[in-house]
């Protein structure tokens, strides 16, 4: 996502996301072919082609490599702590209704740390949108085992290579109760967009992850050669099966990985069921927060 | 620790042993213009068998927040006097469910019985047995006036409950009135018809 | 601002301590509250989330204590005024999160129902072993404020004041009650809401092109702009700039780590409250706070029966301590009596403060219930010796 050269007349030109990018902290802080700024580009023009109103959005994010998206972006941005992207967006979302929350973070942050967060802001189907950027590893701290590495793949601290079994995630999420639910990698550029704006006109707890196996840390630890030839694996082998049994989507190492929308169910989220239920307990004694949020103004 | 009275309430869990305590508390500090700290027992055996609140009454501020030897003990149940019978103080007095409760005569201290279960069902609801204990305590007692005590179960209940409950509780003040209680523990007992409207 | 009447309820009420605490956080404007249900604290809570469906608050029981740190700091950068409330373990959990509101420069109170420690502890009995913790729980260096009511009464205005300080100096604000008065019931008056002063969230008045969400003047604190304003302002628990990005480096860190400490410590004159009685030609000093100070007075009306010259200090704000008050006191007096439930914590900073012109004499006691004051008399009887 550095700001790219015309080749040919040797102009710069704008970044066509630029509007929604803080320019001024270019360069990011991530490898040479790391997914995660692809997925802040699909995410960006999603955001545009949306039409929402960006002044609404908030986008949170834990630590991590993927912990720096809220960093980049030209939005309401917070940069949190380890695994508590998601309940630090439940008080946003929570404090003022009106807004668009978006988590984005990794997997260990997200499923890691944070995987009690995780399910229980599904099972609640609260209003967030959240984007996990899947890295198979821990990446900031040097490539340790994550909860999402694949069974047999080497990280720092699974020198021998992992022998615990990674999560489903697609699954976790569809258990819990998302209401939507999707898994990308990060060379589906073009679906991943489209996923995210669709998901950005949905409500309720609304899951994609994105494969994006760390260049730098997974893919040498494991002798995948370079981003190119990830891409090209995943190119040669990721297989779109929209609607499939989250339950046979798992990723096992360097096996097709099951792309897709699995899940797209809209229910009543956590806001619909609390103010229906106040409504019809407390009647014309119900106040609820207003969606500007709770608050006091002089009066 | 002058003009202090130390008061335990107990019985098992159910009967309303906290808010009996609240609203003899609610009466001294709200409606008598007393001090009054009240603290309910916590933890397993709130919620099992014995249960207690205890309160301290003081024309000052009321510093010590626990009690040491009750002046009054309000009980229940036969397990709440059980645990707690011994440590009234010598010239206490004991306030007691008589149908359940079944007290050793000490010498010096006065003891109050009352069938407030009975009164209580006699209203048809047996879950006012608590404010007929309370209104027996104010009648036995004299810790502060009546209509304060009518004042804080009005606060106190449920709404749309306030009849029932004074009611009850006035139940309890005229049995006190017949049957004020003795220097020793042998209760005439007036008949429930004496006591009906 | 004066208080806004729907989150109000004037008259005098019968009130546990935990109670008063909610109604107090109603009353200061609090619209947004998460918790986990933990001994002994879970009556505030339950007393709140009865009565914000009626006054515009959303109450939400989080899946834990981090969780619920977590979500009062983000609800806090909506505008809101944001409160959680636990115990003990919960106290623990949620220390990760009181570093990042302290990072970020939130306001949010987190109230402590102290019960005895360590670990699961005493759950239903009295402590006040988390003095300490309540100062420095979280890694790093950072100055909070500490509040300490000894009745219900003090649950309820002390709640208040913590909303109130926690808006001044954007800080989370510790409110450190205890098992006990937060279990006690007596009696609590709420006047009227135009009698209760409000600090209302300042919202910068900048446009959003020259806003710049650390950007400090001299002496001051950064402005506050809201999330869904326009401003889409950054921030972050790293180190940062004014604009709130990361910035890796000694002279920013100084620049973050010097205002988050001293905006209390430069501050602390305005902040510190404690209240005093005849201290200035007593030979002896009790200090003490919350349930305890109120057991000390027993013992200090005992000690002067006897014929000693004893004071009594009471802290009603813990942090910062008041250390220039002590200093001075050490000066003309011989000992200081510390009467706290625990081994020793607000002891050892009056010991600090005395810096050797006065002896400190702690009152130990390990939780689970309160001081005898014939245990807190025979240690002044000693110390005027």
């Amino acid at each position: 996502m550095t700001v790219s050269t015309n080749p040919t007349v040797g102009q710069e030109m704008e970044h066509p996301s630029a509007p929604l990018l803080r320019m001024e902290r270019i360069p990011h802080v991530w490898c040479p072919s790391c997914g995660i700024g692809t997925v802040v580009k699909c995410y960006a023009t999603a955001l545009e082609r949306s039409g929402v109103d960006l002044d609404k959005v908030s986008v949170v994010s834990g630590i991590g490599c993927s912990g720096r998206v809220a960093g980049y972006l030209k939005l309401d941005g917070f940069h949190t702590t380890h695994g508590r992207a998601i309940p630090f967006a439940t008080g946003l979302k929570l404090g003022r209704p009106e807004l668009l929350v978006t988590v984005i973070s990794g997997d260990g942050d997200l499923v890691g740390i944070g995987g009690n967060h995780f399910i229980h802001a599904a099972r609640r189907n609260l209003d967030l949108l959240v984007i996990l950027i899947n890295n198979f590893i821990y990446g900031m701290t040097g490539g340790q085992n994550a909860p999402t590495t694949p069974l047999g793949a080497k990280s720092s601290t699974m020198p021998f290579g992992n022998f615990e079994t990674p999560f489903n995630l697609p699954h976790l999420a569809a258990s819990s109760g998302a209401s939507y639910v999707a898994r990308w990698t990060c060379l589906h550029i073009r679906r991943l967009t489209w996923s995210i704006e669709e998901a950005i006109g949905k409500r309720g707890f609304r899951f994609i992850e994105a494969v994006a196996p760390c260049p730098t840390l997974y893919a040498r630890l494991n002798k995948l050669g370079s981003g190119l030839d990830a891409m090209r694996f995943y190119h040669d082998t990721a297989e779109i099966r929209n609607g499939a049994d989250t339950r046979e989507v798992d990723v096992s190492f360097q096996s097709p990985i099951i792309c897709g929308k699995f899940v797209d169910e809209e229910r009543p989220t956590f806001l619909d069921l609390m103010h229906d239920h106040y409504s019809n307990r407390l009647g014309d004694g119900y106040v609820p927060m207003p969606p500007e949020g709770g608050m006091l103004h002089e009066r | 620790m002058s003009g202090r009275t130390e008061i335990r309430i107990t019985g098992f869990g159910g009967q309303g042993v906290v808010l009996a305590g609240h609203i003899i508390g609610r009466a001294c500090a709200i409606h008598a213009g007393r001090q009054a700290t009240m603290i309910q027992s916590f933890g397993p055996e709130a919620r099992g068998s014995a249960c207690s609140a205890t309160l301290v009454v003081s024309d000052r501020e009321v510093l010590y927040p626990y009690i040491q030897r009750p002046d009054i003990f309000v009980v229940m149940s036969g397990e709440g006097y059980e645990k707690y019978g011994r440590e009234l103080k010598e010239e206490g007095t004991l306030v007691f469910e008589q149908d359940l409760v079944h007290p050793r005569t000490v010498e010096g201290q006065r003891a109050c019985g009352v069938p407030s279960t009975r009164i209580a069902e006699s209203l048809g609801r047996t879950i006012v047995q608590n404010i007929v204990m309370v209104g027996f305590f104010a009648g036995v007692t004299g810790l502060v006036a009546d209509e304060a005590m009518r004042d804080a179960v009005r606060g106190s209940v449920p709404a749309g409950t306030e009849d029932l409950n004074l009611e009850a509780f006035e139940k309890g003040l005229e049995y006190a009135r017949k049957s004020p209680g003795e220097s020793s523990v042998s209760v005439s007992e007036p008949s429930l018809e004496e006591v009906s409207p | 601002m004066k208080a806004d009447p729907a989150g109000v309820l004037t008259g005098s009420h019968y009130l546990d301590g935990d109670f008063a605490c909610g109604e107090g956080a109603m009353a200061a404007g609090c619209r947004f509250v998460a918790g986990y249900p933990i001994t002994p604290s879970t009556e505030v809570v339950e007393r709140i989330s009865r009565r914000f469906p009626t006054l515009g608050g959303t109450f939400i029981q989080m899946e834990d204590e981090l969780a619920s740190m977590a979500a009062v700091v983000g609800a806090a950068w909506t505008g809101s005024k944001t409160m959680t409330v636990t115990s003990g373990p919960g106290f623990s959990l949620m220390m990760e999160n009181i570093g990042l509101a302290a990072m970020m420069e939130t306001p949010c109170v987190v109230v402590n129902v102290q019960r005895g420690g360590p670990s699961t502890g005493l759950p239903t009995m009295v402590g006040q072993g988390d003095v300490m913790q309540a100062r420095w729980g979280s890694h790093g260096d950072y100055e909070v404020i500490a509040l300490s009511p000894q009745s219900p009464q003090e649950a309820f205005d002390l709640t208040i004041d913590a909303f109130n300080l926690a808006e001044i100096y954007r800080v989370p604000v510790m409110f450190l009650m205890d098992e006990c008065v937060g279990h006690m019931t007596e009696k609590v008056v709420i006047p009227e809401a135009e009698a209760i002063e409000i600090e209302p969230r300042r919202l910068t008045e900048k446009s959003p092109e020259s806003f710049d969400p650390y950007q400090v003047e001299e002496g001051q604190l950064p402005e506050f702009a809201r999330a869904g304003d326009g401003y889409r302002f950054h921030t972050t628990g790293l180190t940062h700039d004014e604009h709130g990005y990361p910035e890796m480096s000694v002279e920013c860190q100084e620049v973050n780590v010097s205002r988050l400490v001293g905006k209390i410590r430069d501050n602390a004159d305005s902040i510190v409250r404690f209240e005093e009685e005849g201290v200035e030609d007593a030979d002896v000093v009790v200090v003490s706070y919350g349930i305890t100070a109120r057991v000390a007075r027993l013992a200090v009306e005992e000690a002067r029966s006897q014929g000693l010259k004893v004071g009594f200090l009471r802290l009603v704000v813990i942090w910062p301590f008041p250390e220039k008050r002590i200093r001075e006191l050490a000066g003309s007096v011989g000992a200081f009596v510390v009467p706290e439930i625990n081994y020793g914590q607000i002891a050892l900073e009056v010991e600090r403060a005395a810096a050797g012109q006065a002896v400190t004499w702690p009152v130990h006691h390990a939780g689970g219930a309160v001081h005898s004051p014939d245990a807190i008399t025979e240690i002044i009887i000693k110390a005027a010796v």
